[in-house]
């Protein structure tokens, strides 16, 4: 059974039950059994038409539930007199799903998770493996999501940069287990990027097609990090890199720059380069200046630091980078990276392991005591 | 069945035979550290004794109620804390002896010059949710 099928049906089949007079909470509940009745049946008998199925099954789940609960009757009556013949013209709904589950009003948690599900066709239990957090906590979370949101209609334009904001925390997720967040949150971004005409979602698609291209070049076989220098780039996926580069092209043509088409220019730049000492540093500089422009986000001036360490000597980045706050995540291992580019492997060796004090993950916690314990290795030589 | 934790300390156990900060080791065996860990919670999970296993950040933050429509008082890290959790694993196994013969095998783990860091670690029994039927 393709389950990538299944899932890019869901927000047309919510759609449906909403056109057809249901609510958004109860619509997603019946979607959400009917994909695990999918889930379960479609293997032995897949369905000629699996979105009528679906709306089907949805809609008989939805009455269902309607009239399990017997003080609910009136209003049973009222939602089956008010059945409307089916899908009707008007914009498309499903792109407003995407809103509704992104709206500012939600938590970034509760928005995630909801979108996952309503969206993304995800069930609640894969939902929970991927975030490795009990299944309870995360139906507990799409139910008070559901609620904040139950007064909003569906027909309200909604706001394309936080929908970016759900679908790029999705990303940087990467994967656990069964379920890969990355390439789902590829999928929804496409999705996306099919339905509305917006630079900023290019951007976003493209910086995440690029970005994945580089997967299995970033970590070893063990599972620790090798930094993009050191990246055998033989493995990197050209047909990503090629669709990335041109989705970003597009977008940059209609001079509208934002945040992520600017982190996608610096990674195609680094996609760019054959080897790493190719890479065309004074042009990364200067998109990370638009990106500082656009954003004014310390962590982009960081990372500019750390770029013109390598565009006009680490001299210059050390200077960069004294110029901003000590303590942002990061600030630390940059100094390392750039006092041992400068020779002075005694300073970078207790900088690396000082970084890997403050490291927030594991990989690179590991990453930055290797760092130091390789420079300690040739300083008692 | 019971369940244990194993506590990893940065600092509060006693000190361990080879006991040698990670950066001072080679990049060869820190890797064969790694992998040993890997390796062990890897068998855990194979034999179904294994529930949980978390690494913690050195720094932390304390804080308290400070009262009514206050935000919370915050304070530290304090570099003087004697006690320092690193981490944790959480063990489900059929005996006291088993959860020791496990934690004697983490303790053993590679460390400086190849040779095992014999690491303190300590154990804790879970106090149980359930009554024990005794009738």
């Amino acid at each position: 059974m393709d389950g990538v099928l299944l899932r890019s049906l869901t927000p047309e089949v919510i759609a449906v039950l909403v056109r057809r007079g249901a609510d958004f909470a109860a619509a997603e509940d019946a979607v959400q059994e009917a994909l695990i009745e999918a889930l379960r049946t479609w293997p032995e008998r897949p369905p000629r038409d699996p979105k009528g199925w679906l709306v089907t099954v949805a809609w008989r789940k939805f009455l269902d539930a309607v009239r399990a609960d017997a003080s609910r009757r009136l209003r049973e009556q009222r939602v089956v007199a008010e059945l409307s013949p089916g899908p009707g013209p008007g914009g498309d709904d499903s792109l407003q799903l995407y809103f509704l589950c992104a709206h500012p009003s939600l938590t970034p948690s509760s928005a995630v998770a909801l979108t996952l599900r309503a969206v993304g066709g995800l069930t609640t239990g894969q939902i929970a493996r991927a975030y490795l957090v009990g299944e309870a906590t995360i139906a507990q979370r799409i139910s008070r999501a559901k609620r904040t949101v139950a007064g909003i209609s569906l027909d309200q334009p909604g706001d394309v940069a936080t929908v970016l904001r759900v679908l790029y925390l999705v990303f940087n997720e990467g994967y656990s287990g069964e379920l890969d967040l990355a390439a789902e949150a590829i999928r929804l971004t496409r999705q996306l990027a099919a339905r509305i005409d917006h630079q900023e979602v290019a951007g976003l698609l493209a910086l995440m097609l690029l970005h994945h291209a580089r997967r299995s070049a970033r970590t070893r076989s063990d599972g620790s990090l090798v930094p993009l220098a050191e990246q055998d780039r033989g493995l990197w996926d050209t047909r990503l890199i090629a669709e990335g580069v041109e989705v970003l092209q597009r977008s940059l043509v209609r001079d509208r720059l934002g945040e992520y088409q600017a982190q996608a220019a610096i990674a195609a730049l680094h996609a760019d380069a054959r080897t790493a000492g190719e890479t065309d540093w004074v042009q990364i500089v200067e998109w990370y200046d638009e990106l500082v422009r656009l954003t004014e986000s310390p962590v982009a001036r960081l990372n500019r630091a750390v770029a013109v360490g390598e565009a006009d000597g680490p001299r210059a980045g050390l200077a960069a980078l004294a110029s901003l706050d000590p303590t942002l995540p990061r600030h630390t291992a940059a100094a390392a990276y750039l006092h041992e580019r400068d020779g002075d492997r005694a300073a970078a060796a207790r900088l690396y392991a000082e970084a890997a004090r403050q490291a927030p993950n594991l990989p690179e916690r590991d990453h930055l005591t290797l760092q130091a314990a390789r420079l300690n290795t040739t300083l008692r030589r | 069945m019971a369940k244990y934790l194993l506590l990893k300390h940065y600092r509060g156990a006693p000190t361990g035979v080879n006991d040698v900060p990670m950066d001072q080791w080679t990049p060869g065996e820190i890797s064969a550290h790694l992998q040993y860990m890997d390796d062990f919670a890897a068998r855990l999970e194979e034999t179904g004794e294994y529930i949980d296993g978390q690494a913690l950040s050195p720094e932390g933050t304390w804080v308290r109620y400070d009262g009514e429509g206050k935000p919370p008082v915050t304070d530290g890290p304090f570099a003087e804390t004697k006690d320092l959790i690193a981490g944790w694993m959480v063990l489900d196994v059929d005996s006291y002896d088993r959860a020791l013969e496990l934690a004697g095998e983490l303790s053993a783990a590679p460390g400086a010059g190849g040779r095992p860091i014999h690491e303190w670690l300590e154990l804790r029994p879970f106090l149980a949710v359930h009554p024990t039927v005794t009738e």
